[in-house]
């Protein structure tokens, strides 16, 4: 907990902005490249905090412990997914330790403020997995990337998919925030144009788990299918009071990848045949991801999941922008370009960046079997997020 | 909304308001009794939960889970409030409320060393796994049913516990004059030591049956304890009856606040409170 270091870090704060009033200081080569990690260490997100940061050393370890030639230096913050503190704690990493690049996070509010911090001082950010349309949408910047998605991307697909099925009338469900409701819009937009009808959007209040009220309101609406976007417990749990109300026998159930994604242990049978979108799932066929998840095991005796590939993602991004540069993390347009012109080979399969910074990726459709999410086709190939708003 | 509709929904809302009650009963007695403002009573229902997916693992049937997980939530709050509570009588509000927030870390980083950070599930006992068809598309899972009629039973015992037996009278009389029952050579200290305990042993058992439909995770009593603190509001301080009716408002409002008026749906409750305080400043029922 960094409740206790909250006096601390604002003294080091002040310190910090005193120090960088006096000019920054410059890498000399040889140095070793600073990179922070501000991501979720304890709370309901810790283990995508984990395995992002598990990725991200799996890369630097397998490029001999280096990023650009160049020794790496982690400086590590728990950011507790608390928008409240975020501020404050990307500016321990920045002012205080002069990081070169800073990573993170998984909750899209607290990303939100880091791409505020970044910007204003001119940071290089990688945002390994937060999916606010915004970070790379109206609110991007020459040194803010993206190595996971946007809420959109997934769920632009699966109304694709759904559309193409020939489902007609269908049911959204989501917390009432904003990646759920982006997710929702990305469905929509997809679907509506494919000839699909969403005949009621039902929201509830982030972080209610209260679903009976909504599985009565569908049985009596009676749609072809049920889109919703959940993660964490709370997926687990509408997955399973769906299944217990009898509505997965005569009404299918699909969302983006989130739904399923670490959950499939805590849903059991009721999970069984969920089909879901994203960019990543347990079978893919490619030699990377093999290699990938073998060197993942073995490092950290678990199975990988989409978070370590994010992670990993992050650090081969950079690798390919500081190599550009020569391995010099100062030269800062040198690593952008070097990012931007990069062909990223992800276990996920092979992606580039938009201009807006996000990665151009194929989607899949996942089917839950034996307990993985196997699959089923790519649903969409090479989807670009239309980065609404994005002036880069 | 059609009729069968509507029946449905009241359903739903009896079933949610009788669970925010077991929670909420044994707060508002700690709350009440006690005078101690326990904002760990989420951890409580955090910890039944986790008992149960570890005892359900280990033995295969909930209702091992259960009947093991009772005792040892009893005992761990007889030893909590020995250990800890006991001191916090005569203390204000403001040190209960940092022992009890420090608590919540405390138990929270525990769990996190012991069970890890993962979502959970927990089998509903094979007995109880059916379902009753509704209408031709929706079933009602069995296993909500009993949830419920635990609860009422409960309740029940409880009422007969408060009103009827003589630990219920002295009970209620350290409620009114704590000084006085001990004057008249009853030893309030053992008292509390119960009634804490007993309010330890409820929010745990509630975690224990909700377990099941709610699967465990971490943080899971942070979401309980807020909605509880305002029953226990809407009810009046104290009041195992006031619990009950505003555990019951509260799943009415929110249930038909979801269907009705989604746009508030995250409001609705706390308008509701708010409309409650307005009219009896003092909740529902009155303590004493």
């Amino acid at each position: 907990m960094n409740r206790t270091n909250n006096r601390f870090s604002r003294l080091s704060l002040a310190a910090g902005l005193f120090a960088a009033s006096l000019g920054m200081a410059q890498a000399a080569p040889g140095d070793k490249v600073k990179v922070g990690l501000m991501l979720p260490y304890t709370g309901t997100y810790a283990s995508l905090g984990n395995a992002i940061t598990n990725g991200f050393k799996q890369y630097v370890a397998e490029n001999g412990g280096k990023l650009g030639g160049r020794e790496v230096e982690y400086y590590t913050v728990d950011d507790e997914s608390d928008p409240a503190k975020a501020t404050e704690n990307a500016n321990k990493l920045i002012k205080r330790d002069k990081v070169d690049l800073l990573v993170g996070t998984v909750h899209s509010g607290v990303a939100l403020a880091m791409a505020k911090v970044a910007r204003e001082n001119k940071t290089l950010l990688i945002v390994p997995n937060a999916g606010a349309d915004e970070i790379t949408g109206p609110l991007c910047a020459p040194n803010v990337f993206r190595s996971s998605f946007s809420a959109w991307q997934p769920s632009f697909a699966m109304g694709e998919v759904m559309a193409k099925k020939g489902l007609k009338k269908v049911v959204t469900v989501t917390w009432k925030y904003s990646f759920g409701l982006q997710s929702v819009e990305g469905f929509k937009e997809a679907f509506e144009k494919g000839g699909g009808k969403v005949a009621k959007d039902m929201t509830l209040p982030f972080p209610n788990v209260e679903f009976q009220p909504f599985l009565t309101e569908i049985a009596s609406i009676k749609p072809d299918a049920v889109f919703v976007f959940f993660a964490g417990a709370g997926a687990a749990k509408f997955v399973k009071d769906y299944a217990a109300a009898g509505l997965n026998k005569s009404i299918p159930l699909y969302g983006p990848g989130f739904l399923t994604d670490g959950n499939l242990d805590a849903m059991g049978d009721a999970g069984k045949g969920l089909q879901t979108t994203l960019h990543y799932a347990d079978s893919l066929d490619n030699k990377k991801d093999a290699a990938f998840r073998l060197g993942y095991v073995k490092a950290y005796k678990q199975q990988p999941d989409v978070y370590a590939v994010q992670g990993y993602d992050a650090a081969q991004l950079y690798q390919a922008g500081l190599s550009a540069a020569g391995g010099d993390p100062a030269k800062q347009e040198a690593v952008i370009k070097g990012m931007e012109v990069a062909r990223i080979d992800s276990p996920r399969g092979p992606f580039t960046l938009s201009k807006a910074h996000n990665p151009v990726q194929d989607i899949y459709l996942r089917e839950v079997v034996g307990g993985q999410n196997k699959v089923v086709s790519t649903a969409v190939k090479g989807l670009a997020d239309p980065a609404r708003g994005c002036k880069l | 909304m059609d009729f069968a509709s509507f029946l449905i929904q009241t359903l739903n809302s009896l079933q949610y308001g009788l669970l925010l009650f077991l929670v909420a009963s044994g707060l508002t007695l700690v709350f009440g009794i006690m005078g101690i403002i326990n904002l760990a009573h989420g951890s409580f229902y955090m910890i039944g939960a986790y008992l149960a997916f570890v005892l359900a693992s280990a033995t295969g049937s909930l209702f091992m889970a259960i009947l093991l997980g009772i005792p040892l939530a009893l005992i761990f709050g007889a030893l909590l409030e020995w250990a800890l509570f006991s001191h916090l009588y005569k203390r204000d509000h403001l040190e209960q409320v940092l022992l009890t927030y420090g608590l919540i870390l405390v138990f929270e980083e525990l769990r996190s060393l012991l069970v890890g950070d993962e979502v959970h599930g927990v089998d509903i006992p094979a007995m109880f796994s059916g379902s009753i068809a509704l209408t031709e598309v929706l079933n009602y899972p069995v296993y909500r049913l009993v949830i419920s009629a635990v609860c009422i039973v409960l309740a029940v015992a409880l009422y007969f516990v408060i009103q009827r037996t003589r630990l219920g009278m002295m009970i209620r009389a350290g409620n009114h004059d704590r000084t006085m029952v001990e004057a008249l050579g009853i030893n309030i200290n053992m008292i509390y030591r119960v009634v804490f305990a007993l309010g330890v042993a409820l929010a745990a058992l509630a975690g224990m049956l909700a377990s099941p439909i709610s699967s465990v995770f971490p943080n899971m009593g942070s979401h309980v304890l807020i909605i509880s603190f305002v029953i226990v509001v809407i009810g009046g301080i104290g009041s195992v009856w006031g619990a009950l009716a505003a555990a019951l408002i509260v799943g009415f409002a929110d249930t038909f606040g979801k269907v009705l008026l989604p746009e508030l749906s995250g409001m609705v409750v706390y308008l509701v409170m708010a409309g409650v305080l307005l009219w009896r400043p003092e909740g529902i029922f009155k303590k004493g």
